[in-house]
């Protein structure tokens, strides 16, 4: 592949999935370590509908409605979930379970039974995401980066999840000491006047923007695998969260380029004709990185596990 | 009407709400339905060590929860040397219980130390060699100097404790409140901490321990609060932990051996 047809065809791609993946490790880190995680799997799911509601209000994929009709679908999502728990009197856990899934199938239905055929929206890139076809049309070689005419070509999605990344990296930045402090001990923190709720609220507000940034990149439902791997496995490196987070952004970085070229050129190399999944073999390359950490990471015991008395 | 330095001469018995180091009155927190702490006023003396002591679940830990606002009382005031606890923070260090956090966290010695630290530090302050030098000076106070590279997982319960009690150390507090800190430890690590206690006790601080072993009560403390829901008696351990408070404060739960144990303990 030439200069040209790398940077019409996979540089943004290859952007997109790798910030995509940060955005969502970032976070990840510490939902990990607070024992959440799969709140980005909720979120993927219960954000479904307000995207397709969000598209179909103003016919676009654009950046506002996807993000004002997630925000919806997830306050619908708590008072339905408050709701089922005060009046049919069932625990928490069952009431967020039938909501989540709920939400999603509402999701899934309301697709198929639009008409989206004119954009990239669909039941399959809803789920799988539409990473091979950001392409840059406007590039005509490594030149373009610098021409603004061809710039202006770029898929949104690009600066979308580039903001994103942004926005996330610099909330991890700035409360990096209150987030870190809280996950370990949440009654000290309190003491020391850092307000948990609130953080922790933003914390799951900033993942679910991530989540519905890489929305785009990877699908719904795939996007749990940003969330948890790079994380999981990067935790099994050290024993330093700050050096933990450096991991997770490693791993995350080669799980998408790995997880790209892999997708793309896996098949042919094996005699195969088709490319498969993007999204697919990112979130199995990051499954392997995890595994491989699981069996051969220098900080795997769990000594420090509290007992249970 | 006393002024303010006439009132240091009076003894700290007589002491009111007004400049003690924590005072609540009228508190009353609650879980579900049935209230954990029902209206409860407390007084803690300055400058000397007060044990909260009662039977499981009565509350104890509950009561300096809420008094720190971890958790939010349905009602009751709470004051820290007169003022409104959101305007003393500084002044005030707390240990809580070794079990309420996951100990495999990816985190050093030194890193928990230095988050006594983090009003000092802000959001976005570096760490410098003074704030280090402090926090290893607090490690070393409880005998731990020698562990501060080490991930926090690959300590013994004891030594756990004794590392939440030097980041209470770095904070330079003026209140210790500190929630069973003897629960499970080790020998060395029980006299390491009563030795900490103690100096921080000499030096004019305040103390406040949620205490499970009626045993060292007489020992250790000279002010005792008896809680089992709500407050039972509250004084010098002289006047307020005797057989009669005990029995009331245990009821059934505290065989009569234990009672006569305690009795003989108290001559």
């Amino acid at each position: 592949m030439n200069g040209e047809e790398f940077v019409t065809l996979s540089l943004t791609p290859l952007l997109i999935g790798t910030f995509s993946a940060i955005a969502c490790a970032l976070p990840g880190n510490f939902l990990v370590l607070r024992k959440q995680a799969l709140i980005g799997d909720a979120i993927s799911h219960v954000v479904l509908p307000g995207i397709v509601v969000g598209f179909l209000l103003t016919g676009a994929i654009s950046t506002w409605p996807m993000m004002l009709g997630a925000a919806g679908a997830a306050i619908v999502s708590v008072v339905m979930i408050e709701a089922i728990r005060r009046l049919g009197k069932i625990e928490p856990g069952a009431a967020m379970g039938v909501v989540f899934t709920s939400m999603f199938a509402a999701g899934v239905l309301l697709l198929e039974q639009t008409d989206t055929s004119t954009v990239h929206l669909d039941v399959e890139h809803a789920l799988y995401g539409n990473l091979e076809s950001l392409i840059w049309l406007d590039a005509t070689g490594w030149q373009s980066v610098l021409d603004p005419q061809a710039l202006a070509g770029l898929p949104p999605e690009l600066p979308r999840i580039a903001i994103t990344l942004l926005g996330v990296a610099l909330f991890t930045w700035i409360f990096w000491r209150p987030l870190k402090i809280s996950t370990f001990d949440e009654g000290f923190a309190r003491t020391i006047g850092i307000r948990t709720g609130r953080l922790g609220l933003a914390l799951v507000i900033a993942a679910a923007i991530a989540a519905v940034a890489a929305f785009d990149a990877v699908g719904s439902i795939i996007v749990i695998a940003m969330f948890i791997c790079p994380p999981a496995a990067a935790r099994m490196m050290t024993n330093r969260l700050e050096t933990q987070v450096v991991w997770s952004v490693f791993f995350a970085t080669v799980s998408a380029v790995l997880g790209y070229v892999l997708a793309g050129y896996g098949p042919l190399w094996l005699g195969g004709l088709d490319a498969v999944s993007a999204a697919g073999m990112i979130a199995t390359v990051s499954g392997l990185i995890l595994m491989i950490c699981a069996i051969f990471g220098p900080c795997r015991t769990r000594s420090g596990a509290p007992n249970s008395n | 009407m006393l002024d303010l330095v006439s009132s240091q001469g009076i003894t700290v018995e007589d002491r009111g709400p007004g400049d003690s180091p924590l005072a609540v009155r009228g508190l009353t927190v609650s879980y579900g339905q049935k209230p954990a702490v029902f209206s409860v006023d407390m007084t803690v003396q300055p400058g000397a060590m007060t044990a909260i002591i009662g039977p499981n679940g009565a509350g104890k830990s509950t009561l300096l929860k809420a008094a720190l606002g971890i958790v939010k009382p349905l009602s009751g005031l709470v004051t820290v040397y007169g003022r409104p606890l959101e305007q003393q923070r500084t002044r005030i260090a707390y240990v809580p219980q070794r079990a309420s956090v996951d100990w495999d966290f990816p985190t050093r010695v030194i890193d928990v130390v230095l988050m006594g630290l983090s009003r000092e530090l802000g959001l976005l302050g570096r760490v410098r060699a003074r704030h280090k030098a402090h926090a290893m000076d607090c490690l070393h106070r409880v005998g731990m100097r020698d562990f501060a590279d080490r991930q926090i997982g690959q300590l013994s319960g004891g030594q756990q404790q004794r590392v939440f009690l030097a980041r209470a150390l770095a904070q330079e507090a003026d209140l210790y409140l500190l929630d069973e800190p003897f629960a499970g430890v080790d020998a060395t690590t029980e006299k390491a901490i009563i030795d900490v206690l103690k100096s921080l006790k000499s030096s004019g601080k305040t103390v406040v321990v949620v205490h499970h072993d009626l045993a060292t009560v007489t020992e250790y403390f000279d002010h005792v609060f008896l809680i089992n829901t709500r407050k039972v008696a509250e004084g010098p351990v002289a006047e307020a932990f005797t057989a009669e408070t005990l029995q009331s404060t245990y009821g059934g739960r505290l065989a009569t051996a234990q009672i006569d144990q305690i009795s003989r303990v108290l001559g």
